[in-house]
């Protein structure tokens, strides 16, 4: 018979055969582990010779404070945040810095140009945030129009030509268009990041065949960015096929920020997980999952 | 001497060079970046590159912020689904 463990109990999931293995020393983080031992070995996410842990990235921003971002991310089990770039207060020194909470030698701290509305600004932003020193790996947002957050998509690619040029790996924020996928990918961006919907709006994935039709037009990984409002989003991407998911104002608009994001670390997992194990097609009518023999009467 | 920091104009010492500067304004240089008069400073340069009257100079650091950190934009209007 099959021994039936409680999750605190497990410290290991055989994902591969299904397989629930008992810990030998109960360190009370399952889930914690489940989700490292699913990503690696063998389902690493490897954007540029990089390797990410977590398919959950999350921003930094609208946060109450610095102690609730560092509580969240903890919580979101990621291991990639994304940081803006803006002029040091040169006022007031005594402002708490964002990377005494962040470690960067914990996380993975990714630079972006949210804000710029031009190619030369998002540029300019970008080369600043390489030469800050944490990454050659920016995440390029050029924005369009202030009412929608929309990326204005040929600065972006007139933005990314140039930083790719200077040496820079590009993730571009980008509309959810496999076209402008395509386009990207030719200049040398070694994954994209279409939009599910707009930045904040929290809609959750507008365009889902899109973002298929992307995943199939470019053979590097796509990572669904902005729009998503809570895990089952997050799931649904993953399940799409998704290979990360970054957001933001999902979990930091949140009631609670803090189990929202834990909230999202089991929707990234359990939409992984649910792509790998490949789902049943859709039918109109009815299967019935009990055998019909034997039935009294019969 | 008179120069702008950050769009900011600054009185600051004669002969300093970014190095200097940054140690004026009390910024510790392993986390930003410097820009002056447009072109960006590489690290190892702040300490021979000359910052002289009525230059322009720009000094930025990793804040908060995910896909847009301007936190009126997103209040603004909420959607019912």
């Amino acid at each position: 018979m099959e021994q039936v463990y409680r999750v605190d109990q497990v410290d290991r999931v055989d994902v591969k055969h299904g397989n629930t293995v008992p810990s030998v020393h109960n360190n009370g983080n399952a889930v914690a582990l489940v989700q490292k031992e699913y990503s690696m070995p063998d389902d690493k996410l490897i954007i540029a010779g990089i390797e990410f842990r977590s398919r959950l990235w999350v921003g930094t921003g609208k946060y109450k404070d610095f102690a609730e971002t560092k509580k969240a991310i903890e919580a979101s089990g990621t291991d990639v945040v994304t940081v803006s770039v803006r002029r040091v207060n040169i006022i007031d020194r005594g402002k708490e810095n964002l990377l005494d909470f962040i470690d960067p030698k914990k996380y993975k701290i990714l630079p972006n140009t949210a804000g710029c509305y031009t190619a030369k600004d998002a540029v300019r932003t970008a080369m600043l945030a390489a030469e800050a020193g944490i990454s050659k790996m920016v995440k390029l947002e050029v924005i369009g129009d202030e009412k929608t957050l929309f990326p204005d998509n040929e600065a972006t690619l007139e933005a990314a030509a140039v930083l790719i040029k200077e040496g820079l790996i590009v993730l571009p924020y980008m509309s959810d268009d496999p076209i402008m996928a395509k386009k990207l990918v030719a200049l040398g961006c070694p994954a994209v990041m279409p939009l599910a919907a707009p930045i904040g709006s929290g809609l959750g994935i507008r365009n889902p065949y899109n973002i298929r039709i992307i995943m199939e037009t470019v053979k590097v990984p796509v990572i669904v960015d902005a729009g998503v409002g809570t895990a089952s989003d997050v799931a649904f991407a993953m399940e799409l096929g998704c290979d990360a998911v970054l957001l933001n104002t999902a979990i930091a608009g949140a009631k609670d920020p803090i189990k929202m994001a834990e909230a999202m670390k089991y929707g990234v997992l359990a939409g992984r997980m649910a792509y790998k194990a490949g789902r049943i097609p859709r039918k109109l009518y009815a299967t019935a999952s009990s055998p019909l023999e034997g039935m009294i009467g019969s | 001497m008179l120069i702008t920091v950050n769009g900011e104009n600054k009185e600051a010492p004669e002969g300093l060079t970014i190095s200097g500067l940054l140690q004026f304004l009390k910024i510790q240089p392993e986390r930003v970046a410097v820009e002056l008069n447009l072109d960006i400073v590489k690290k190892d340069r702040y300490g021979t590159t000359p910052v002289k009257e009525g230059d322009s100079v720009e000094v930025v650091s990793f804040m908060a912020g995910g896909v847009w950190s301007k936190s009126t934009v997103w209040t603004k209007s909420t959607v019912s689904t």
